[in-house]
């Protein structure tokens, strides 16, 4: 067997996906994810966070993962083994251990069926189980390990649970099939701040104590800086910076990043925001330059943002793409 | 001109659905609000903080109704005005911004005709460039170009949407603002950008009532932050008092349940869920799932709001007699 990946779990490279618009030569192209490259390793589980605004590609990165979408260029691969060649029996196992969790933790139920229902599913589609008994079993301690109660959620139909409760279950049915990695696409963003810090412990949790890795797909920094170990930072379908949570979060190197960190607010009227932030007046132009895709909006531009386009390159324990990092 | 341009007392608005009603706001007390600042309202969903804001609008749709109260502004109750009356105080007087307002936007309609309609509908004999010269100086306002004025929605950004409905409830220069959730589901930087838009707003002795369930967006713009729990206020106080000393137990465990950017503390969580509003706990609101619980008293009796010190409100036994 080779083993020439093995130290990586996943690992994701030079990942494109441009969706054409159109007719076939005087379509649009919309490049969604440009040349996009990261791992989560094999030896201990991880969270990497992949956070950015709207359209930045983050979601469409995760959707490739999970095979939902096609990529245009680049390669995924599982245990040393492309998912766009997998056979059968590669695929089924794929599909068990790379799990999804999404944002909106009711459109994930059936209403007309009790949870209950959506527990079974993947015990029966996997054959986990030959008995009612066993099944029971099985759902009963994957409701446990997400910290729920069987007797108060089994029976229940979606509406009658919180969207806490409901987030938990659909942790409960990914974690039913012992995954490996978890990709969240935003599980927290439509929960109270009450219920979110309660998913956030669970994650580190099943981290911890079922070597769960997550692909933790988000837009807020301050709980990807809670649950992650890494992060990187996209912005229309590249990743300007990438390296240590902490590292990032304390001290961005990228213009982008410092923006991005520096608009969150922090929940302390004693530290408000002391610089005014311009909004664009009108909608920039989607130019197909070769320069920096920051350029615009830079404060820190130079000339040669503008002709080319900067590489990610190792900067201390984190990698950027921007001129200023280069000598 | 009366310095105090909103008081609310004791505001109760049900949804009356099946035998027993949904009490969405009971009994709430907002005291009274000063022209020229921000007053937050927070509080987690269901809390009643969007059925407050249509209360005071008088915008409450059936099964919605105002059981009581008062709703004062400018020294009238405008719980007692025919529709009306209210009709010509809202949106030149008070004006709205609705949840995800941005999507609201006729869409096919260019911005122009969106801010001209509400100006037209309110007063009448305008020339047309007059109208043009006005609409262009509220695109400057939120700080749009004028550009923006022949767009449809669809060729404008969520935060660029959002401004044209900023626009238009400034459009008739209005004394009083409420924004339900103005920066939910933007982006952070356009977030930042619309907060402080908003204080430009305030800064031109505008009022506004922002409810947002957002607590660091609280803490960054509003001068005063009421906390709401399950229809009711359960504190209010300076922005500064009440992050830096919160008094009741939930707004306690509201604000250190925010995930912080800096330095690693926990997230607390707060167990147990808000209670059904069909069937409120008995007492305060709040005492199945407070940590301090005070037994035989909280569980019994209901904390009215009291002032403990000058500005600073309180619904709770701890600090009550």
């Amino acid at each position: 067997m080779i083993m020439s990946d093995s130290q990586n779990l996943l690992q994701v490279g030079h990942l494109t996906k441009i969706f054409r618009s159109g007719g076939f030569s005087a379509g649009k192209e919309l490049v969604a994810v440009d040349d996009v490259s990261f791992d989560i390793p094999t030896e201990k589980p991880v969270t990497l966070t992949l956070a950015g605004e709207s359209g930045s590609g983050k979601t469409t990165t995760a959707r490739m993962v999970l095979g939902f979408t096609k990529p245009t260029q680049g390669e995924i691969t599982y245990r040393g083994k492309s998912i766009l060649n997998m056979g059968n029996d590669e695929w089924r196992r794929y599909r068990r251990e790379v799990q999804a969790v999404f944002q909106d933790p009711f459109g994930a139920f059936n209403p007309m069926y009790v949870v209950d229902h959506s527990l079974k599913i993947p015990i029966q589609k996997y054959g986990l189980a030959k008995t009612e008994d066993e099944i029971r079993r099985l759902i009963s301690d994957a409701l446990e390990v997400v910290g729920l109660r069987p007797e108060e959620i089994l029976g229940k139909y979606p509406h009658q649970l919180s969207g806490g409760q409901r987030q938990r279950i659909m942790l409960a049915r990914a974690f039913l099939l012992r995954p490996r990695i978890v990709v969240a696409d935003e599980p927290v963003s439509m929960l109270d701040a009450s219920m979110r810090a309660d998913i956030l412990h669970l994650m580190l949790d099943l981290k911890r104590r079922w070597n769960v890795s997550f692909l933790y797909i988000t837009h807020d920094l301050s709980t990807a800086h809670y649950v992650s170990d890494s992060i990187a930072i996209m912005y229309q379908g590249s990743i300007l910076e990438m390296g240590p949570i902490d590292d990032v979060i304390s001290n961005p190197l990228h213009p982008y990043s410092k923006l991005l960190i520096d608009s969150i607010p922090i929940p302390d009227p004693g530290q408000r925001w002391q610089e005014h932030v311009q909004l664009p007046s009108k909608e920039l132009q989607t130019q197909i330059s070769n320069g920096c895709k920051f350029y615009d909006r830079c404060g820190a531009r130079m000339e040669v943002c503008k002709a080319e386009r900067p590489a990610l390159g190792q900067e201390g324990s984190r990698s950027v793409a921007c001129h200023l990092y280069r000598a | 001109m009366s310095d105090r341009i909103l008081e609310i007392k004791n505001l109760t608005a049900y949804y009356e659905i099946g035998t027993s009603p949904t009490r969405a706001v009971d009994n709430a007390t907002l005291g009274i609000i000063r022209r020229g600042e921000i007053l937050g309202i927070a509080g987690e969903s269901a809390c009643g903080k969007t059925t407050l804001a249509l209360a005071i609008l008088r915008l409450l749709k059936p099964p919605g109704r105002i059981r009581g109260g008062e709703v004062i502004f400018d020294g009238v109750n405008l719980l007692e005005l025919g529709e009306e009356e209210i009709r010509r105080i809202r949106w030149k007087r008070i004006s709205y911004i609705p949840q995800s307002s941005m999507n609201a936007l006729n869409p096919v309609m260019r911005t122009r005709d969106q801010l001209s309609d509400g100006i037209r509908a309110h007063e009448s004999g305008q020339s047309r460039d007059d109208l043009e010269g006005r609409i262009e100086g509220l695109l400057k306002d939120v700080g749009l170009s004028r550009d923006v004025i022949g767009m449809y929605p669809h060729e404008l950004s969520g935060g660029m949407r959002q401004r044209v409905a900023i626009a238009m409830a400034m459009a008739l220069d209005p004394e009083l603002l409420i924004a339900d959730e103005p920066t939910t589901a933007l982006d952070v930087i356009v977030q930042r950008g619309i907060l402080q838009l908003l204080g430009e707003i305030r800064d031109r002795m505008h009022t506004i009532l922002l409810i947002t369930h957002d607590m660091a967006a609280q803490a960054e713009i509003s001068d005063r932050v009421g906390i709401m729990y399950a229809g009711k206020m359960a504190e209010i106080g300076r922005t500064e008092e009440v992050f830096g000393d919160p008094l009741h137990p939930y707004t306690r465990l509201l604000i250190s349940s925010i995930p912080k950017l800096r330095g690693k503390s926990e997230p607390t969580w707060i167990g147990g869920l808000p209670p059904d509003l069909r069937s409120p706990p008995k007492g305060c609101r709040f005492n199945p799932r407070c940590p301090r619980l005070i037994a035989g008293t909280c569980d019994t009796k209901e904390p009215g709001l009291a002032e403990v010190s000058p500005g600073r409100f309180v619904a709770c036994h701890l600090y009550g007699d």
